[in-house]
This record gives structure tokens, C-alpha cells and sequence, in this order.
């Protein structure tokens, strides 16, 4: 499970607005707070504990649940992602053709671990279940670019695009 | 309706479009209006073809010309050249296809010759973004068939004499589960589908989604008629956008077509279905998390009895299938439950689709009868293991499932033998791993895996998949112990007995099939302190063989820890304490000097 973010919150007004509406939209309905999670996630790209709160009062549940459920669930976060997402895919398939080696590597240049972001804010990794490209393995993506049949020796190229 | 004269199919599942299908699509659409040929010829999106290993793919018809890894660059020739002068492009297109200078039937290529498409049959063929060609291939006719000419109860005759078993990994006969929660009497229930596809190396019901979402959709409404339900969710990873988004499509279309809503067929059966995001728990492919995290909850698993049958989603009767198994529905209530029984085995009826990965020359989907042999998929549909290295194991049902070592290759996939060997059918995911595999450090992956995954819920499972982990952490550091072995058998068969859940009673399975058939190779790190596959690092030596070694430096130069050292043309050391084991040194050396033991 990731620690909680030190980065002070930043959220805007106009953030605010959309999520209450979401939450609106959501109110009563069985389940809801999935879903919302999901949109909230979408709004502010991560879960805050701020965030968290003003779900817990919107849709009337306690912040414990909300946080037990945030917490439960890789897909929520609650740090801020980087500019770019680095994501090394540790399916099988991936795994058997050494993307695990690729990953050291990200490692190594970025000085970051996984679930870790450059504290310029540029990059994050993450290390993800099966993409379903298994037929590219190993395969890593940056934010929506996916990049497949990597060797080691290609990630440095690969990162460079993104650095300057 | 316009008519075109030819079609183009390109792949827009998640395989191509990770390799540049989009822009394909862009390129063909500006290369045909530059010819004037937008009238003439129609592109087609489709669903996975299956050979995602030579990915993009674009097929032309009528020709049936398939070309493969097609780049952005090759789209303005086979415009000019097939599309406008009706010359294939013979250097783009794969060359099993091709035989004595003309091009031969895709059903007639290894990869697809013994396949046999239930399931996938509309994947690759059809625009997965319009109804009315899910119609024209006899869409939705299973459903008006069911609702408007039999009766539920003979809804579930007709499933539990197909003798079609859950395709999620289990095997429970479909008919069954359909008939308990008919038989439940409540105002109120659900059909449940489980898209929440998350064995790493597994996408065939993605690929299913993402090909034929709407024969998920049908057979969930003949679902809902049979049990008396008029609700159902679709629980999908949120990791599958495109299937996401294909899925939002295909609703709203059947909706609009009156195919699901109020009413369906002017009779008085109405049936609606939502859909519900996954967030990233493994566990919650088991039914009754699924259902705790549908109800908006941590996903964790609720002990069974009573089953979702009696009392599921929300506490009604539900029942819950996975993609696949629904994808059979459709046809068996069109081509009769004769049909469907004369394919696969006496106790595993149809086809199974898998995800072939790994070290396998053409990775992708394929859909193959019950009782085909391990041997067949591997050697004949993947086409071997790549670089004339020997076939070690596969891998069946992922982090639940166990390993088939290369003796058992001729066993017949089906359920029974499946679990007869120790491994199980699992969702489909099935991984080839060759001899620079070490299968100590497979089972060690899977662990790591189940840990992370495991709910932590119930003890067994969240510290008994720890400790498993632990042991087999200290074994591939080289400090096991032969009584470390006895200890990982008693604690797997402990997990298995006392866990809440699938997940905790399928976690020991890596472990324990690895002991049973590679048994040498963990005495191997136990006794004799070495990684036969030379993959656990803290086992690993590397040597220069001083009778290959040129002396020509290059691994030393090449070194990133400056641990090779030697004088010009003299053999050359690498000093152990140094070597960090990075491997650099033998991608490097040209005359094969430096090996791992």
C-alpha cells in the first residue's frame, strides 16, 4: 500500500465543482462509491485525503469506508502521479521475457522505486498486471504510448524522449 | 446499404493497437481518398485475429490476402498496388500464406489449421462498433429464439445438455448454476458477468469484448430469461479501456435496436445492463468479492454457503459467468446442443480459448477443441519455442494453476486431465517457458503475486502465501535447506485446506507443481548452491573460459563494475567479489568465452 502523499493539495475551485456534481449524480445509488472514486480519480489524477473527505460527506458514508475501500484497490492512488506515467507491464508473459530486468533498469536512471516519483514531478513508475500485449512482451508504456519487444539497452532512448 | 468491392480488416484489438493499428486506420482512410477509391473499398475495424505476434494485421478481401506488421509507410503500396491494380503486396504479406507464388486460405496456415472458432467467431470478422453486423451474423437470433419460442426452464435443459462447463477456470456445469438460481424464488435477481480478467498473461476475454461485445450482451439476456432476472452488471477491469468503450457502445446500440429495455420482442421480459469498473484487486475475480465490490466495498470474500444462487448480489440470487462461457451461449441455441457435444471430450464439451505467451514463436489468441494435447498448441499452432531453445513447461491458469513439464506434453487439455496433472484449465492464460526458465523463480513470481494480491481477510492465505514467499526467497538466495523443501510441501497443503477462498486454496499450486516435476531443480539451490537456469542472481557465477578468451577486452571495456580485468590477448578474469552479475559482459563477448553457472 502507498504512504500518504506529503505534497501539500492543490486542488482548484473548478475541480471542486466537478466533483461535487459527479457526487450528485451518484447520490442514492446503489454501490456508488466505486464509480465515484473512479471520477474523483479522474478529476484530480489522485486520492487525497482532502478528496477522500468531501466524498465521505457527499455521499453520506463514514471516511473510513471510503478510505478502507481507496486503500483496497491498486487502481487508487494517493500520491500524485508524474508528468509522465512510466508503467513496466509484470504479466507472464512479460515477466518469463525479462521485463523485470527492464524495470531495474527504469530504476536505476530515474533513482526512483516503484509507486515512486521524481521529485521534479516528471516521472512515476509503476510496475502493472497484464496490459494484454503479450504478444509484444516485454512491454512498458509511457502515459497512452506503448513501446514493445524491449531489450535493456533500449530504455535509456526510451526516457530520453521524455526528458528534455 | 453501399456496396464495396473489396474490405479491409484491420485489427483494432489491444495487441495491434499497441503496435500502431490507429494510425493505420488514419493512413488507409487519406491513401484511399487520394485515389478515389473512399466508394470502392470500405475499412472494417475489427476484433483480434488472433496472431497478435505479427501485429498490426490488415486483411483484404475477397483475396483474403493477410498482411502482417504492416507500418504506416507500407499503407500507400498496397493501396496502389492491391487496392487500385489488384496486385498483391506479396513482400507485406505473411509468408506462411504463401505457396507456389499464390496465396493460400488463412484456415490452412499452422497457426489457424486446428483451431476451431466458437467462441472468437466473430472476432477478426466483424466491426465490434455496429450491431447490424453482430445481426448479419445471426445476432441476437438466440435470443428471440429463447424468449419468444421456449421457456426458461427449456433455456436450461438445452445449456446442461450442451454439457458447457464454466470457461472462468472451475469447470462448474453452466446449466447447473442456471437451474439453482431459477429454482431460488425471489422477486428480485441478477446476472452477473465477470470481465474482471486478471491472471497475469491472460487476455481472451478481453479480446472477446473487444471483438463481439454483443455476444456477451445477448446470451446475458437469455441469462436473465432463464432465471427470471431482469438486471444484470458486467464487472471489467478498468484496465481494458478499449473494451470499456466497445462495451458503452454496444448498449446503447441494443438498446436503440429494442434488443435489451422494456419489452424485448413485444413480450413481457425486460432486461437492462449496467456496467461496474474494476479497480485493480485480483481477488475480486472470485464470485462473492466480485459481488462485495459491485456492492461498492473492499472486494473481499464472503465464505459460501450460502451460495450466489440463494443469495448473491445484494443478498438476491445471482448468478455469476465469465466472458467466455457466455460468448458459447449464442450458438449453442442456434446450432443445436448436437452440434456443440460432438466438439471436444466426453466430459469437457467445445473449445477453449487461450492466450499463448511466453517463449513461443507466435504469441496471440487461439480457440482449440477440448482433448487437443499440449504438443499441438505448442509445436503446431505457436510454431515452437523461438531460437532453437528446448521446451521446458507451460504454465495453465496463472497464479492458481501449475506447470506441465515437457513429459506431460502430450497430455489432452481438458479439465479432468488438466487437474489430474496437478496444474488447472484456469481462465486461459498459457505461458511457454524455456530451459533458461528456473522454475524456482517462477513459483517465487507467482508467490510474490498471491501476496500482494491476497485480501489479507483470512490468516491462512495472508500470512501462510508470506511465509511461502519467504522460504522461497531464502532458497534462491542459496540458503535453503532440504528440510525447507518438506516445510514448503506441509504449509502448501495447510493454505489449501484452511483458505476462505479460491485464491487462498489455488495460491500453493505453482509451488507445489514445481516441486512434483522440477523437484532436481530446487535440490539443485538447496544442495549444490546453483541456478541450473542461471537466473537466481545470488547463485550465478560468471566465468571466462580461458581457452575461447581472445584477450581482446571488449568485456572488460564493456564492464559496468570493472570486475573483468587482463592483459591484451592473454586470457581475461572476472573478479567475483566485484561482479555485480548484470550479464553485460556476455552479451558482448563474440567468441562465447563467458558463460553463467
Amino acid at each position: 500500500m502507498s504512504k500518504e502523499s506529503v505534497i501539500p493539495f492543490k486542488g482548484t475551485a473548478e475541480q471542486e465543482k466537478q466533483l461535487m456534481a459527479v457526487i450528485e449524480e451518484h447520490k442514492g445509488e446503489d454501490g456508488a462509491l466505486i464509480p465515484v472514486l473512479h471520477k474523483a480519480q479522474g478529476i484530480y489524477g489522485y486520492l487525497p485525503i482532502e478528496v477522500q473527505k468531501m466524498i465521505a460527506e457527499g455521499l453520506g458514508v463514514s471516511l473510513a469506508e471510503v478510505y478502507g475501500v481507496v486503500t483496497f484497490y491498486t487502481q487508487f492512488s494517493l500520491n500524485p502521479t508524474g508528468e509522465y506515467k512510466v508503467a513496466v507491464c509484470l504479466g507472464t508473459a512479460c515477466y518469463v521475457k525479462g521485463s523485470g530486468d527492464i524495470i531495474d533498469k527504469i530504476k536505476e536512471i530515474l533513482k526512483i522505486d516503484v509507486g515512486g516519483c521524481t521529485p521534479d514531478g516528471k516521472f512515476s513508475l509503476e510496475a502493472t498486471r497484464c496490459i494484454g500485449a503479450c504478444g509484444l512482451a516485454p512491454v512498458l508504456t509511457v502515459n497512452d504510448d506503448v513501446y514493445g519487444r524491449l531489450v535493456v539497452d533500449d530504455v535509456e532512448g526510451i526516457l530520453k524522449k521524455y526528458m528534455d | 446499404m453501399d456496396l464495396y468491392r473489396s474490405h479491409v480488416l484491420i485489427c483494432g484489438g489491444t495487441g495491434c493497437t499497441s503496435s500502431g493499428a490507429e494510425q493505420l486506420i488514419g493512413e488507409f482512410e487519406a491513401q484511399l481518398a487520394a485515389n478515389g477509391l473512399e466508394k470502392e473499398v470500405k475499412i472494417v475495424k475489427t476484433g483480434c485475429f488472433g496472431l497478435c505476434a505479427l501485429g498490426p494485421v490488415v486483411v483484404v478481401y475477397p483475396e483474403g490476402a493477410f498482411y502482417s506488421m504492416v507500418k504506416k509507410e507500407d499503407v500507400a503500396e498496397i493501396v496502389t498496388e492491391h487496392l487500385l491494380k489488384g496486385r498483391i503486396v506479396k513482400r507485406l504479406v505473411y509468408s506462411e500464406t504463401i505457396e507456389d507464388d499464390s496465396i493460400k486460405s488463412l484456415n490452412e496456415v499452422d497457426f489457424y489449421k486446428k483451431q476451431q472458432r466458437v467462441a472468437l467467431r466473430n472476432c477478426g470478422v466483424i466491426n465490434p462498433e455496429n450491431i447490424e453486423e453482430y445481426i448479419a451474423f445471426d445476432g441476437y437470433k438466440a435470443l428471440a429464439t429463447a424468449i419468444t419460442e421456449m421457456t426458461p426452464q427449456e433455456v436450461i435443459n438445452t445449456i446442461k445438455e450442451s454439457g458447457l462447463r464454466g470457461r472462468g477456470g472451475g469447470g462448474f456445469p453452466t446449466g447447473l448454476k442456471w437451474e439453482f438460481a431459477s429454482k431460488s424464488v425471489n422477486e428480485q435477481k441478477y446476472v452477473c458477468c465477470n470481465a474482471d480478467e486478471g491472471d497475469p498473461g491472460a487476455f481472451m476475454d478481453r479480446s472477446i469484448l473487444e471483438g463481439d461485445p454483443h455476444s456477451v450482451l445477448e446470451a446475458m439476456a437469455i441469462a436473465g430469461y432463464a432465471i427470471g432476472a431482469n438486471q444484470g452488471y458486467i464487472y471489467i477491469r478498468a484496465e481494458y479501456p478499449i473494451a470499456v468503450q466497445r462495451l458503452e457502445i454496444a448498449i446503447k446500440q441494443a438498446k436503440e435496436y429494442g434488443l435489451l429495455g422494456e419489452n424485448i420482442f413485444g413480450t413481457d421480459f425486460s432486461f437492462d445492463i449496467g456496467l461496474r469498473l474494476g479497480a485493480g484487486a485480483f481477488v475480486c475475480g472470485e464470485e462473492t468479492a466480485l459481488m462485495t465490490s459491485i456492492e461498492g466495498h473492499r472486494g473481499e470474500p464472503r465464505p459460501r454457503p450460502p451460495f450466489p444462487a440463494v443469495k448473491g448480489l445484494w443478498g438476491k440470487p445471482t448468478i455469476l459467468n465469465n466472458v467466455e462461457t457466455y460468448a458459447n451461449i449464442p450458438v449453442i441455441i442456434n446450432n443445436g446442443v448436437e452440434w456443440f457435444t460432438k466438439i471436444g471430450t466426453e466430459k469437457s464439451k467445445g473449445t477453449k480459448v487461450f492466450a499463448l505467451g511466453g517463449k513461443i514463436n507466435n504469441t496471440g489468441l487461439v480457440e482449440v477443441p477440448m482433448g487437443t494435447t499440449m504438443r499441438e498448441i505448442v509445436e503446431e499452432i505457436g510454431g515452437g519455442v523461438p531460437n532453437g531453445k528446448k521446451f521446458k513447461a507451460a504454465q495453465t491458469g496463472g497464479p492458481s494453476g501449475g506447470c506441465i513439464p515437457a513429459s506431460l506434453i502430450d497430455t489432452p487439455i481438458d479439465y479432468d486431465s488438466l487437474i489430474s496433472i496437478g496444474s488447472m484449465m484456469g481462465s486461459g492464460g498459457l505461458i511457454v517457458m524455456d530451459e533458461d526458465n528456473c522454475m524456482v523463480d517462477i513459483a517465487k513470481f507467482f508467490l510474490e503475486f498471491t501476496v500482494d494480491e491476497s485480501c489479507g481477510k483470512c490468516s491462512p492465505c495472508r500470512i501462510g502465501t508470506k511465509r511461502l514467499l519467504e522460504i522461497l526467497d531464502k532458497i534462491t538466495k542459496g540458503n535453503g535447506t532440504l528440510e525447507d523443501l518438506d516445510r514448503l510441501e506441509l504449509l502448501c497443503n495447510n493454505i489449501k485446506n484452511a483458505s476462505l477462498c479460491g485464491l487462498g486454496q489455488t495460491a500453493p499450486n505453482p509451488v507445489l507443481s514445481t516441486l512434483r516435476y522440477f523437484r532436481d531443480e530446487y535440490v539443485a539451490h538447496v544442495v549444490d548452491k546453483k541456478c541450473p537456469a542461471g537466473v537466481c542472481k545470488s547463485l550465478t557465477n560468471f566465468e571466462i573460459i580461458a581457452d575461447k578468451c581472445k584477450g581482446c577486452s571488449a568485456c572488460a571495456r564493456k564492464c559496468p563494475a570493472n570486475a573483468i580485468t587482463g592483459e591484451i590477448k592473454k586470457p581475461f578474469v572476472i573478479d567475483k567479489e566485484k561482479c555485480i552479475k548484470c550479464g553485460a559482459c556476455i552479451e558482448t563477448c563474440k567468441f562465447g568465452a563467458i558463460v553463467k553457472r
